[in-house]
């Protein structure tokens, strides 16, 4: 019987070709503009997400405070009250997993014929478990590279491209940072953007004593930039940054009432309100683009009222030879189904074409997921039911006699 | 000897109970004004099983409300209408679907076909609400349009056919779910004598199936193929053919 009802739904639906239509179109605008929407907000979350797990998870900055000259003061990190004892310090404190002090600055960097300016950081091997950095040739330098202060390097995928060239492999080979040789000991991989834009790949690691001694010095010997801290869990990060600030102010013999010579961040909070903020705009187009399926499910209603009015005498022919009222609520209900599901289907196929030319043609990753697409099916169907149940439900209260004698 | 049989047989379906019986039936209509415009005052008939009857009557007599009752469309204001002896009027309009579906036929003056489906499908209408399955509907349908003459049209539409054979698909499919009673508002009303003869004569032989038919018409040489008449008047049963057998038996 439902196959039979349905049949009859598609059998009214193409009697009036145009109006079926465009009774249609407005239900394709709005699955459409949903599954589009929805497909750039989730492009624009996985570009965040890759940006916070590139980052490393769990992660504190703490950077050096603000050098104050006759009055003008720099920028964070500029000062020179950080050293690599306090790094070493914070590693002891409880819920840290590890601490990772930084110290960078721009070079020229030559191999061959190419030359290329890069960040040069001097960091420890700790760097690399805090940023969760792996290799994609070579290895690491160890604690006594760190010791000795030796001239060994660990390029990014950006620097190994530029300065090598594809095809050449860096390890072993020996480049010239600010005129001293340097030997590429390994090659990271790729991290691609940071949250801020930056290139992550466009980096050189060098033992962070080689580069306090032999690249930038520094006026204090071992005075860092910052500390990259990593604390063990998520939940542990509120004690562990209280631990660091108390620990600072402690070593640097700060009263009561100072300002902290340093500042410390947490990243994955920012990381965590760069995702909130990205959700937030997600949903908010979301709910935009369904403001349309709700006017697509108002046209349904309508041309659906127009159908029963219409077809009062049908009605009536099929109550006497004996439909009930379930009968004919469900034929119309059907119809008005049938109607914003084939507009859905037509919808999504819109919707997701219209995603992939958003990527071809603008560039912005979009993300199509099977989620959006169900839930723009049911959401659509449910509105079939909702806006079909009244038209369909004054259908089947119609008076047999009154409805056989309408003209 | 085998007359005889025949004979005691007729009596005997006379004895039946009858199929439709109704009691101090009252119809009035609302009206703008307030005042109900009474159709139908006290209308008493008894119909048994078999028979053939034809209503007659002037424009607003009430005979047309009278069969819509009888069909179970409409409700009385008072009275009783039993059929197969069932009270109808305390039935929900579920169960007076059904019964349309089951036990009554329906042929109307304008054949009342659906347009977009075929004849096939026309036909097989009512047993989809009767929860038919599809095989079964198409053969019990093709079978009846075999029967009235239309085999061939099985896939047309009904605009592609004329009126008489409209009137003959219309017929098929009040005989498709086994009705035990046909009732037919004016079902010549729109045909021309000759196509009239022919669809009368389709009556004529369901009623030799044993099917209980009940016609409403304004011709009398269609009423002459009835074998009772029963004449309407401001409402009112006003003569009735076999009323004087039907008082002996009572």
């Amino acid at each position: 019987m439902l196959m039979q009802m349905l049949g009859e739904a598609f059998l009214a639906m193409s009697a009036n070709r145009l109006r079926t239509f465009l009774t249609m179109l407005g239900m394709m605008i709005g699955v459409g503009a949903v599954v589009l929407m929805m497909a750039i907000g989730e492009g624009a979350q996985a570009v965040i997400n890759r940006s916070i797990s590139s980052m490393g998870s769990n992660l504190f900055i703490v950077l050096a405070g603000t050098h104050n000259a006759s009055g003008a003061r720099t920028g964070a990190g500029n000062a020179i009250s950080l050293k690599i004892d306090d790094a070493i310090a914070i590693s002891e404190l409880d819920g840290v997993a590890a601490s990772a002090p930084v110290t960078n600055n721009n070079a020229q960097v030559i191999y061959a014929g190419n030359n290329w300016n890069t960040t040069i950081a001097g960091v420890t091997p700790d760097y690399f478990q805090v940023r969760e950095w792996d290799f994609e040739e070579g290895f690491a330098f160890t604690e006594s590279d760190v010791r000795s202060a030796t001239r060994v390097a660990i390029i990014g995928k950006t620097v190994a491209n530029n300065l090598f060239g594809e095809g050449v492999d860096p390890v072993g080979k020996s480049l010239r940072i600010k005129q001293s040789p340097f030997i590429v000991l390994g090659v990271l991989e790729s991290k691609g953007q940071s949250l801020e834009g930056r290139d992550q790949d466009d980096v050189i690691l060098v033992p962070i004593t080689t580069a306090q001694r032999a690249l930038f010095g520094s006026q204090i010997s071992g005075s860092i930039r910052m500390i990259i801290v990593k604390a063990e869990s998520d939940d542990l990060m509120p004690m562990v940054e209280s631990g660091i600030v108390d620990l600072l102010r402690q070593r640097h013999r700060l009263r009561e009432g100072v300002e902290d010579d340093f500042t410390v961040r947490n990243l994955t909070a920012l990381a965590n309100a760069a995702a909130e903020t990205t959700r937030t705009m997600s949903m908010l187009l979301g709910s935009i683009a369904s403001i349309s399926l709700l006017v697509g499910g108002i046209g349904i209603m309508n041309i659906m009222l127009v159908s029963v009015t219409e077809r009062t005498r049908e009605i009536g022919i099929r109550m006497a030879i004996g439909a009930r009222q379930i009968h004919i609520l469900m034929q119309f209900m059907l119809e008005a189904i049938a109607l914003s599901i084939v507009g859905c289907l037509i919808g999504i196929s819109i919707g997701v074409g219209g995603a992939f030319a958003v990527e071809e043609f603008m560039g912005t990753e979009v993300s199509v997921s099977v989620l959006s697409i169900s839930v723009a099916f049911a959401v659509a169907a449910a509105i079939g039911i909702f806006f079909g149940f009244y038209p369909a439900y004054k259908a089947s209260k119609l008076n047999p006699i009154e409805a056989l004698r309408y003209i | 000897m085998l007359a005889a049989i025949s004979e005691c047989e007729e009596s005997f379906k006379l004895m039946d109970e009858p199929v439709i019986d109704v009691r101090g039936l009252y119809k009035s209509y609302p009206t703008a004004g307030g005042a109900d415009v009474p159709v139908l005052k006290d209308v008493n008939l008894m119909i048994r099983p078999g028979e053939y009857l034809v209503i007659m009557g002037p424009s607003g007599s009430g005979k047309s409300t009278f069969m819509n009752v009888l069909g179970c469309l409409d409700k009385p204001t008072h009275g009783e209408y039993y059929l197969n002896g069932h009270p109808t009027s305390k039935m929900d309009s579920d169960e007076l679907a059904g019964l349309r579906n089951q036990t009554l036929g329906f042929v109307f003056q304008g054949f009342n076909l659906l347009p977009r489906s075929t004849l096939l499908d026309n036909v097989a209408l009512p047993l989809v609400y009767a929860g038919v399955k599809k095989n079964i509907r198409s053969s019990a349908a093709r079978l009846l349009l075999e029967r009235v003459g239309l085999a061939r049209y099985c896939d047309a539409k009904p605009s592609q056919i004329s009126g008489g054979q409209q009137q003959r698909v219309a017929i098929a499919r009040a005989l498709v779910n086994n009705p035990k009673i046909i009732l037919a508002d004016e079902p010549t009303g729109n045909l021309d004598s000759k196509t009239s003869e022919e669809i009368m004569s389709i009556f004529d032989q369901l009623n030799q199936d044993g099917i209980t038919i009940l016609l409403v018409t304004h011709e009398s040489d269609i009423a002459s193929h009835a074998k009772r008449k029963i004449r309407f008047l401001d409402g009112r049963i006003i003569s009735d053919s076999q009323s004087c057998l039907l008082d002996s038996a009572c």
